[in-house]
């Protein structure tokens, strides 16, 4: 560990290590081949062991969820039982809901009705360790002046509250995320604004990463991701949900659907259809999904 | 320069030294939360509404106080805080525009109602600082306001940064991002109150928001906005009092002009925006 001790007010940016944890870590690890240490995540990564059996308590219920902006009903009715280990996609027009519907899970706007819990608990008292949330580009202040590994390692809060030490497995943690979302090495000494939207995109997924969280709670993941990362970004989410995690993700290509989640649900401010990927995606769900879009 | 020499001996001098590193070094400190909250406008536009409510105070209490020029300056800030809160909720305009109207509103009326004051000479004192008449009592104070700054900045960073930074990530982190904002705004109307004395109200948001202006063309590392940013704060007050007084000008606006004067000259020396270095890698 190198703990920083003084400061240069000549260096350039790419010499400047933002961390807001006071301490960085060993420069020399951020030039591991990448491949490998994607290889030791998951062995390292899951939090929950327990089997998947009726009755398992890491289950994330949703119960006649009415979500309002002022007088304009944004969800209404919305019934959802999920359970870790296994990913979900959430499809729709825009306006749908969709990013109103991960935000209400994340605890972070009021319900006009209903209740979300997860492992049986109110899901504003269970957040904090256990849920990661990647907010949608625009919402970020990318002027804001930190390092791509800054940004990473404040993933890491959850475990560390503000005042336990970043220690040599948090910056493990880092490392890991920061070579699995290809944003290691020189990339993750950059300044944030100086990254493109792809770029900042994998980013902030590589803090969601280094939360080691139970549930992921991701707005549009793949948009500005090239061919070579969407499958890498796959790859992940499936590693992910294998771990035994809850990925929940809104998506817009109902092509790539079945092939990165588990089980989908097809969102118009109400539930039009909610099940596995192959039984739901039908002609006619789709269909009613999409139809009347343009009064939405 | 032996004036000099034989003001810094003299006791109010040596006090006005002390004060003006206290309050330089936590308005410093500050103004890297204020430059990462974007608050500089509404800050100014709140410190500009603090003339109306001094002159306010004045005229219904026919004299000039610490307590009552400071509770004046208080709620006429808040009512314009509320006041533009208010009308942003209610209409589309956004809170910037709203604010502007309400603060430029008040500052008008305070300059209308200045002319009935009779109190004119103290009134200028208070509007602009008088560093060289603190007390010991306000030394006391300063140290207090710096302390809090500095534990509470201190022990609650990661938090504080987090939220800076994204507030719904870091809520759904546990966070809690409503008393980071409580406790952002405490530090932010602390630093004010110790400002008050050294360069008044209208000009404090100079000392509240340049230091880290300054230190941000020089690093993007986070924490040294602080630091860097009291430091700066700190130099800055201490050199403009001992300059003020060979000058014979006002300590006042002399804090802020060389604050001014060295953000200009960062400008042009930063190794990361200087136009000068950006003309050279054009050329090459």
């Amino acid at each position: 560990m190198e703990h920083i001790t003084s400061f240069k007010f000549t260096s350039p940016p790419s010499m400047v290590r933002a961390s807001v944890f006071l301490f960085i870590a060993d420069p020399k690890a951020s030039t591991k081949p990448s491949n490998t240490i994607a290889a030791n995540i998951i062995t390292t990564m899951s939090k929950c062991t327990h089997s998947h059996t009726h009755g398992q308590t890491h289950e994330l219920v949703i119960k006649d969820l009415e979500v309002a902006y002022r007088d304009n009903t944004v969800l209404e009715n919305i019934n959802l039982h999920a359970h870790c280990g296994s990913s979900l996609a959430l499809v729709g027009p825009n306006g749908a809901g969709k990013s109103t519907l991960l935000k209400a899970i994340a605890g972070l706007i009021k319900q006009r009705n209903g209740q979300i819990s997860w492992s049986g608990k109110n899901n504003v008292q269970t957040r904090g360790g256990e849920f990661a949330y990647l907010p949608q580009h625009e919402e970020v202040d990318w002027n804001f002046p930190i390092t791509v590994r800054g940004v990473v390692e404040m993933g890491r809060y959850s475990q560390l509250g503000p005042w336990k030490k970043f220690t040599e497995v948090d910056d493990k943690a880092v490392e890991r995320a920061l070579a699995l979302m290809e944003v290691d090495g020189e990339l993750s000494n950059r300044q944030i604004s100086e990254l493109s939207g792809g770029q900042k995109q994998r980013v902030f997924i590589a803090r969601a990463v280094a939360q080691e969280a139970h549930v992921l709670l991701l707005d549009e993941p793949f948009t500005g991701l090239d061919r070579d990362h969407t499958a890498n970004l796959t790859r992940l989410l499936r590693k992910l949900a294998k771990e035994n995690r809850l990925v929940i993700a809104s998506h817009h290509d109902v092509n790539t659907l079945a092939d990165i989640f588990d089980h989908v649900l097809l969102l118009n401010r109400r539930v039009v259809a909610y099940g596995e990927c192959q039984s739901t995606l039908s002609a006619d769900n789709l269909n009613r999904t999409f139809e009347n879009t343009a009064n939405v | 320069m032996s004036e000099l020499l034989e003001i810094l001996e003299m006791p109010f001098f040596r006090r006005a030294l002390v004060a003006a590193a206290l309050i330089g070094f936590t308005n410093g400190f500050v103004s890297g939360f204020v430059l990462l909250r974007k608050s500089s406008l509404t800050l100014s536009a709140l410190c500009h509404t603090m003339l109306p409510g001094i002159v306010i105070v004045v005229l219904i209490t026919g004299a000039l106080t610490q307590a009552g020029a400071f509770m004046g300056a208080l709620v006429a800030a808040l009512l314009v805080g509320l006041g533009s809160i208010t009308i942003t909720r209610h209409t589309r305009l956004p809170q910037s525009t709203a604010l502007a109207i309400f603060f430029t509103t008040a500052f008008a009326l305070g300059v209308v109602l200045l002319q009935y004051v009779h109190t004119s000479q103290d009134l200028e004192e208070w509007l602009f600082g008088s560093i060289l008449s603190v007390s010991d009592d306000d030394l006391k104070v300063f140290f207090a306001i710096a302390c809090f700054t500095l534990l509470s900045a201190t022990l609650f960073m990661r938090p504080l940064l987090l939220t800076l930074f994204e507030p719904n990530v870091a809520a759904v982190q546990g966070v809690a991002i409503r008393w980071m904002n409580y406790l952002l705004y405490a530090l932010m109307i602390f630093a004010l109150m110790a400002s008050f004395q050294a360069v008044g109200p209208i000009l404090s948001i100079g000392l509240l928001v340049v230091p880290g202006a300054i230190v941000s063309l020089f690093t993007n590392h986070t924490q040294w906005l602080f630091w860097g940013g009291g430091l700066v704060g700190g130099i800055s007050a201490v050199l403009a009092v001992v300059i003020s007084v060979p000058f014979n000008i006002p300590t006042g606006p002399a804090i802020v002009l060389v604050l001014g004067a060295l953000f200009i000259l960062a400008y042009f020396c930063s190794p990361n925006y200087s136009p000068f270095k950006q003309s050279r890698n054009t050329q090459h």
